[in-house]
């Protein structure tokens, strides 16, 4: 058991472009639905922030089942940002999630640059809202369906549009489904965003080899899970490496070591998405485990080791 | 909502029942046996005395499997029987790949870690029940019956029992029998009762004026809703769908609802027919 009394505590705290957090874990969005669902299984309170489901202008119903697979070490999910829509969110949820403790954010979505703009606009003033996440991996309807977060410049007006309606601070999660990872950060960094959140899903397929059918409805569908997490840290070291602002990891974390190493790798906080499905506190046991870590490696802040990977060149 | 009211609940007061419903846990419930038959059917009773004390027929709980990446995600099963007197409670389920196989290979020793109880269960209607299975779906409608035989007379209602094979549906027919139940059966081979399909039984029940309960192969569930709708009787479905959270949280588990898609493992999995989409 945990013997450590309070002066001996490591100091986990870390601050991502205006937003505190009291440890560096959050729950990466849609695998933690809107944080109730797991209220009975861990304690909020705990966190260092929580990022609820992706939020649209209108609700959307999401995409035909199957909607989810598991896969070697992973899951395929086409769920098709099924979501109550903005309104909605801040007239049925808010009102139980401005109580709690965590720093909430707000992961939004949208099908062009002006719908970005309107939701972020709505939830601007509500009461209860630290931050805004804003998912660029969905497809840019007036642009022949290119994903907003593939193309540069698209990326860069999104963040402008958001930028100009809000004070909050700004995270950009990125799409891994690119060729230059790096371009990417850069062009959100310098349209506006306080933090860059990487990676969301890897573009993934499942065939039922029986039935020579594919084995979502979708056809294809986002990988995450443990498989990715070799991807997910290589992007985070790249883009770490080449931009100013706060970098969050994700993918594929599951437990403290997964934590640290993306912390090494540059990122400044995490998000642990899929390992929450089949274990509901595991964000709690990676806050433990963070100190203990520390402990051992004799740090006494988690902003100590943060890019402190030793690649060779420093020594 | 929840109609099944058990002698521990009724001492607690009112206000308090909704949360003690919603809840569920994560438990670490020690084995404390495991039988396979030899249809590849295995019964693993757990002490869990949490789970126990709250769980409905016709919820279910998320299993983890082995603690590593392969398999990730954890493996929803109704809960079969619940013994509230040893706080325990059981799972039945046929092996079928990865998850089901590393399940069936644990011993007394070895514990396992369960979610539950979750969804929503059967709500008891109208009486007489008639409790309509197939293959592995009987699995949750014998906690059903034994919450029926504890509350009333067994002798006004129906089980109707359908598998491939005598060798699989014996077992559940000497279980329900047990509760002092007679058994109507129905096998794809015709070794055990009528050489058939479960939903025939259903014809000659009628005229029959009570509620429908089942659970089985999407097939035979389609078959029962036709005839219930056909004789407007009221009926409920426990549905099944992949999983990853059991918790409302991932909406991977939808299916297509009377009106718009519906998440099986929180509104569910057990749904009135008529909120259901069908292909009938
Ligand atoms: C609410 C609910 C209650 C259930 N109760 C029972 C029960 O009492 N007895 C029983 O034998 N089975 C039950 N099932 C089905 C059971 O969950 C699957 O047989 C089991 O998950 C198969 O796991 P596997 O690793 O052996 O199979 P694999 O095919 O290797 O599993 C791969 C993935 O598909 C999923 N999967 C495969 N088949 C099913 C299925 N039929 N339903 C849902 N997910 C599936 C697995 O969970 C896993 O994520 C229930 C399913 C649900 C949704
Ligand atoms: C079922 C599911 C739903 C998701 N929904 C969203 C979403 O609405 N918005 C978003 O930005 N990311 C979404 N993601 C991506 C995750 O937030 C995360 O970036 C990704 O899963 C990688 O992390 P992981 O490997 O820890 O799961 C979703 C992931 C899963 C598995
Ligand atoms: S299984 Fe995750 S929402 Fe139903």
């Amino acid at each position: 058991m945990d013997t450590v009394t309070a002066n001996t505590r490591p100091d986990l705290r870390v601050s991502i472009g205006g937003l505190e957090l009291a440890n560096p874990v959050m729950t990466a969005s849609g695998t933690f639905g809107y944080a109730q669902e797991f209220s009975n299984l861990l304690d909020l309170d705990q966190l260092g922030g929580i990022i609820v489901k992706g939020i649209s202008l209108e609700p959307r119903p999401g995409n035909p089942p199957p909607r989810i697979v598991e896969t070697a070490c992973g899951m395929l999910n086409a769920i098709g940002l099924e979501n109550v829509g903005v309104d909605r969110f801040i007239k049925e949820k808010m009102v139980w999630l401005a109580k709690l403790a965590s720093p909430l954010v707000v992961n939004i979505l949208g099908d062009s640059v002006e719908e970005y703009g309107e939701i972020a606009r709505r939830l601007d003033q509500v009461e209860g809202i630290s931050g805004l996440e804003i998912n660029i991996s969905c497809p840019n309807v007036k642009k022949g369906g290119v994903a907003f977060g593939t193309v540069p410049t698209m990326a860069a007006e999104v963040t402008k549009v958001v930028r100009r309606v809000t004070e909050l601070p700004l995270i950009v999660k990125l799409s891994p489904n690119v060729t230059n990872i790096v371009e990417m950060a850069k062009a959100v960094e310098g349209a506006g965003a306080d933090a860059v959140s990487l990676i969301n899903t890897l573009i993934g397929m499942a065939i039922d080899a029986k039935s020579r059918r594919p084995k979502l409805a979708n056809i294809i569908g986002g990988l995450s899970g443990p498989a990715i997490k070799p991807v997910a840290l290589r992007m985070v070291y790249q883009v770490a490496g080449s931009v100013k602002i706060p970098v969050i990891g994700i993918g594929g974390i599951s437990c403290a070591d997964d934590a640290v190493e993306f912390l090494l790798a540059g990122a400044t906080a995490i998000q642990v998405g899929t390992a929450n499905f089949y274990e509901p506190a595991v964000t709690i046991q990676i806050i433990q485990g963070m100190e203990d870590y520390l402990r051992q490696q004799g740090e006494t802040s988690i902003r100590d080791i943060i890019g402190t990977v030793r690649t060779g060149a420093e020594v | 909502m929840f109609s099944v009211v058990k002698t521990d609940i009724r001492q607690i007061e009112p206000y308090s029942l909704v949360a003690f419903f919603m809840s569920e846990f994560q438990e670490n419930c020690p084995i404390e046996t495991i039988t396979r038959s030899a249809s590849d059917v295995v019964c693993i009773t757990v002490l869990a005395s949490q789970i126990a004390r709250t769980a409905c027929p016709g919820q279910f709980v998320m299993v983890r499997v082995g603690n590593g990446y392969d398999p990730l995600l954890r493996r929803p099963f109704s809960i079969h029987a619940c013994d509230q007197k040893n706080n325990s409670i059981s799972l039945l389920f046929k092996v079928v790949g990865q998850g089901t196989a590393m399940l069936a290979a644990l011993a007394p020793d070895d514990s396992l870690d369960l979610i539950g109880p979750l969804g929503k269960g059967f709500s008891f209607g109208n009486t007489p029940a008639c409790l309509v299975g197939g293959g592995m779906g009987i699995a949750p409608l014998y906690f059903l019956a034994s919450e029926l035989a504890a509350r009333e007379s067994t002798n006004d209602h129906h089980i109707l029992l359908g598998a491939r094979n005598r060798e699989e549906l014996a077992p559940f027919v000497d279980q329900f029998s047990g509760l002092g139940f007679a058994v109507q059966t129905a096998t794809d081979d015709g070794s055990l009762g009528h050489h058939g399909f479960v939903p025939d039984l259903l014809d000659a029940i009628t005229p029959f004026a009570g509620t429908i309960y089942t659970c089985g192969p999407h097939p035979m569930m389609e078959n029962v809703v036709r005839k219930c709708s056909q004789l407007s009787l009221p009926c409920q479905v426990s549905l099944e769908t992949h999983m990853a959270c059991g918790l409302g949280a991932c909406l991977g588990c939808t299916v297509a609802g009377k009106d718009g898609y519906v998440h099986v493992c929180k509104q569910g999995p057990v749904f009135p027919a008529s909120e259901v989409k069908w292909t009938l």
